[in-house]
């Protein structure tokens, strides 16, 4: 039951903003705000109430008839792969509604309705594990995005948005088609016709018909990403995204599709996985590299960040097809640590447009006598994403390297490589806009009261997550391991026939 | 004629009455007002008459199974929205429109028949009915000059679908010895015929009528004409119940005569649903206007049911029938959101006209967006179970290509309902011009757009009926 309320409080909540938001933008901030984190707490005594009577594959679950016609049923679940993830998407709700305070003046309302209906949406991502309800929160925190892109966005917000809604949509049909041929393949095969991830597992099913539907999921979590050809939507919609909507987009739906790429590609379909592993490492070395060559030749700051995404990502993909513990452990960790530290650097990136009313970094330069407190936060999350030791990006990208090197050593020497590359973005970034010679003179407010709460919270997480990791280790242990037994118990049980 | 079987046919007998009575209420009480109650509660008894109906076969020629009564009772449901929608448009033209009533109702007539014939006759009978009075109909506000041209040539184009039908029909009698399309199961599936050329080609004659109807391609280029042209509720009748008529014949036809099963055949049809499909999305792509947006995306719905009808069986009679209600919805929202907004100068027909509805008349563009984000097939509104239903039918039947085909459509698709939204996104230059709408078709409006998101998070009573109802009257 409390499962349902992690869910239904965002959307009440999204609700009630979106009502007063007309008499009161106020009234709409300090609901949206309540709410998440309401929905924080309630998810935190969710987790403690069961994880001492924990026993078997979830920790807690809720489960109940939804179209019985369709074999359709709502059923939530979490473990502690997702709960992570879980508080993740809360945390960085949190703070999406706090840079939006002073940044968001017009139809402050609906705005909050579909920002935190986005959060719901992706709430429900993490918890469902019917793959027809799953589909749908896939779907649901999709279209309020869209209009957080097309209604509060940057110059090409149009261009940008419709992007986005057509290569995630165009992916996730793709999707259904492939939940609705293993529903179908399954219930043939067993008589049982569900959509049921527990049911679902250890279905056997290999050889063509597995490969094509494996390829049906991963490309809808390919996109989602992005892993390297399906990338091209990513830049425009960060870019013009409004601050909050870049630091939901970076932060939590990219995270989508690794935690889709984890829980349903490799365990449901482990044969074909196995198969086409080295193809999808390929692409995730590729992304790194090219990922991290663009971002290089960015002058725009949020479209620099943009496709250091592409390039972490890239990470995420080769550690998940590594399939070990180590890599997959380190995929988890690299997913938050991205969420956090992108998500700050959208804020930065944020906070400079709304005083410089632009993003370009040839005409930055020198802002560090300027907004000192900004520049400080700018260059401790620049130093986040590069992966110094000690801050939690490295501890994700590192686990990564290592387990990834025990499967295929020449793609993670190449990966290594953009250890370097990622010194030279990230340093690149930090000299142009903070460094160097002062080309016009700014005249900028620094970081406000607001505005340091929200980094200190930020870098607290990423130095805590650097410095003792352990916590999300021994709370993803177990479920990651048993996800691993799942993956290759029925691979050699497919591999066997 | 027993009883039971006077029972049986009272609901159509009702509607005949109902026009009838129409028609003699404007000889006693002339007046709009008049017109429509008597209509309203016509097609209220006629509804409810339909509860007292114990199915059975009537004679040769009509059956009134289940599977007939569930598609008579969505187009009287249609035919009462459509006549509400009417009242507020009709008003605005002061005409003096008693007969449009009485011939709605005798399009309602033809278009129950079609969905309770198993005869030729019955068959022809039905379709005619429906043509006529859709001529009448879609030229009925003369005044707008593209109204008669729409009417003009619908006239041509139907009268001429329906020669080929005929002679269709007549080819597959000469070969069959039979009109009731049990005689030609049983005829067919005693090989009398097999897959002889006049079978075949009075099958793809037949299919020349049905698709002419359904506006499928190649047989569908009326239809952006005749949406644009025809007064907006019109429009709403020709997309919803002309077209679900036709769907319920076109399944209980070819489920009794299975003609598709043969080799050629299939391709024909497959071909006609993939051409519909994508011909439809790509030439919504560049249109402006609204109206043919929606004609040209539902020459693809209908590509879409016609895979449901390929990939068959009772999942593929599931699809299209839950399909065809939630795209009779979607439909109806935004035909009668654009009859509403109609004023003695035109229809708002352009996608400009929408620009910034979000602002200045945020529920409107709720009720608007509910029915496109449904024929989008979104989660959460009807449309999505629809898309949902076909997808695992042709799925199950193992259609791949087609199933691919059509999900590679829909994301085509997408772009230009969402061009609609992002118009009605943006901050308007201008104030709205559009006018304010009469209360009756608000609510209704209101009414249209909650079903379409109920029937998206709670599906199952509708395929409970559909299960209960379509499929065992079909089996």
């Amino acid at each position: 039951m409390m499962l349902l309320w992690v869910i239904l409080i965002p959307l009440a909540g999204g609700l009630i903003s979106g009502l007063l938001g007309n008499r009161s933008p106020a009234a709409a901030r300090w609901t949206a705000l309540i709410a998440m984190l309401l929905d924080g707490l309630v998810a935190v005594m969710a987790w403690q109430q069961a994880d001492g009577a924990a026993s078997g594959r979830w920790v807690l679950t809720f489960e109940r008839d939804w179209i019985p016609a369709a074999g359709v049923r709502f059923y939530l679940a979490v473990d502690g792969f997702s709960f992570p993830l879980v508080l993740l998407t809360v945390f960085l709700g949190i703070l999406a509604v706090l840079v939006s305070w002073k940044g968001i003046k017009e139809r402050v309302g609906f705005f909050h309705f579909n920002l935190l209906w986005v959060l719901a949406g992706t709430l429900g991502v993490f918890l469902t594990l019917d793959l027809l309800a799953f589909f749908l929160f896939w779907e649901l925190m999709v279209i309020p995005m869209y209009l957080l892109i097309a209604i509060w966005g940057h110059e090409h917000r149009s261009h940008a948005a419709i992007k986005f809604f057509l290569f995630t949509q165009a992916s996730g049909l793709l999707m259904l088609v492939a939940i609705v041929g293993l529903h179908i393949l399954h219930g043939r095969a067993t008589g049982n016709y569900t959509f049921r991830y527990d049911d679902l597992l250890g279905n056997g099913i290999g050889g063509r018909a597995g490969f094509w539907l494996m390829l049906g999921f991963f490309t809808a979590f390919a996109v989602k990403l992005p892993a390297f050809p399906f990338h091209p939507w990513l830049a425009d919609a960060h870019t013009e995204a409004p601050t909050a909507g870049s630091v939901i987009l970076a932060g939590l739906l990219l995270k989508t599709g690794a935690y889709g790429l984890v829980r349903f590609v490799v365990p449901l379909f482990p044969q074909a996985a196995a198969e086409f592993a080295p193809m999808a490492m390929a692409m995730g070395v590729a992304g790194v590299l090219y990922g991290a060559m663009l971002a290089f030749a960015q002058t725009d700051f949020k479209r620099l960040v943009a496709y250091t995404s592409v390039s972490h990502m890239g990470f995420v993909l080769l550690g998940v097809f590594a399939w070990n513990a180590v890599a997959v452990q380190g995929v988890l960790m690299q997913m938050i640590c991205h969420g956090i530290s992108t998500g700050a650097l959208f804020i930065i990136a944020g906070a400079l447009q709304d005083r410089m009313h632009t993003r370009d970094l040839e005409r930055m330069g020198g802002l560090w006598s300027v907004v000192p407190r900004l520049a400080a936060f700018g260059l401790l999350f620049a130093l986040a994403s590069l992966g110094l030791p000690g801050l939690g990006n490295f501890v994700g990208e590192f686990l990564v390297l290592i387990g990834s090197f025990q499967v295929n050593r020449v793609l993670t020497i190449l990966a290594a490589l953009t250890l370097v590359a990622s010194a030279i973005y990230s340093l690149r970034l930090v000299q142009k806009a903070f460094h160097g010679e002062v080309r016009e003179r700014w005249v900028i407010a620094d970081f406000g009261r607001l505005e340091i709460v929200i980094m200190a919270l930020l870098t607290a997480a990423i130095v805590w997550l650097g410095v003792a990791p352990q916590p999300v280790f021994r709370m993803s242990e177990s479920p990651i391991l048993r996800m691993l037994e799942d993956g290759s118990a029925a691979a050699k049980e497919g591999g066997g026939r | 004629m027993s009883s039971g079987e006077f029972q049986a046919l009272l609901p159509l007998m009702l509607l005949a009455g109902s026009a009838i009575a129409v028609m003699l209420a404007a000889a006693f009480h002339q007046g709009h007002g008049t017109a429509v109650g008597v209509t309203l509660v016509g097609l209220g008894i006629v509804f409810a008459s339909l509860f007292r109906v114990t199915p059975q076969q009537v004679g040769d020629l009509l059956s009134i199974d289940t599977y007939a009564l569930f598609f008579i009772g969505l187009i009287v449901l249609v035919a009462l929205v459509v006549t509400v929608f009417s009242h507020g448009y009709l008003a605005k033209f002061h005409l003096k429109p008693e007969e449009y009533y009485m011939l709605l109702l005798l399009a309602t007539l033809g278009s129950c028949i079609l969905a309770a014939s198993n005869h030729f006759a019955t068959f022809f009978l039905g379709l005619e009915l429906l043509s006529v009075s859709l001529y009448v109909l879609i030229g009925y506000v003369f005044r707008r000059t593209t109204s008669m041209e729409a009417a003009v040539k619908y006239l041509i184009l139907a009268a001429a679908s329906s020669a080929f039908l005929l002679f269709g029909m007549a080819l597959i009698y000469a070969e069959l010895g039979s009109m009731s399309f049990g005689g030609l199961g049983v005829g067919f599936q005693e090989g009398i015929g097999g897959s002889k050329p006049a079978m075949i080609a009075g099958t793809v004659l037949m299919l020349t009528g049905i698709g002419f109807k359904l506006a499928v391609a190649p047989f569908h280029m009326w239809t952006p004409d005749i949406y644009q042209g025809a007064p907006a509720p019109v429009g709403a009748f020709v997309a919803t119940a002309s077209k679900g008529a036709m769907v319920a014949l076109l399944f209980r036809f070819f489920g009794d005569f299975p003609v598709f099963r043969d080799n050629a055949v299939f391709t024909v049809f497959a071909v006609v649903a993939v051409a519909s499909m994508t011909i439809g999305n790509l030439l919504a792509l560049r249109q402006r206007n609204l109206k043919r947006i929606l004609a040209y995306s539902s020459i693809a719905h209908l590509g879409y049911i016609l895979v449901a009808f390929l990939a068959g069986g009772s999942r593929g009679l599931e699809a299209a029938t839950f399909y065809i209600v939630a795209y009779a919805l979607a439909t109806l929202g935004a035909f009668g959101l654009i009859g509403a907004l109609a004023t003695r100068e035109g229809e708002p027909e352009s996608v400009d006209d929408f620009t910034g509805l979000f602002w200045q008349r945020p529920w409107l563009a709720l009720v608007f967006s509910a029915s496109l984000l449904s024929l989008i097939g979104l989660p959460l509104t009807g449309g999505f179970w629809g898309k949902f239903l076909i997808v695992t039918a042709g799925v199950n039947s193992a259609r791949w290509t087609l199933v691919i085909l059509l999900v590679l459509n829909s994301a085509a698709g997408l772009y230009y309902y969402l061009r609609i939204l992002v118009a009605a996104c943006r901050t308007p230059d201008l104030p709205s011009s559009l006018p304010a709408l009469r209360f009756v078709d608000s609510a209704l409006l209101g009414i249209l757009a909650l079903l379409t998101f109920m029937l998206g998070v709670y599906p199952e009573p509708l395929l409970h009926l559909i299960r209960s109802l379509v499929m065992a009257g079909n089996s």
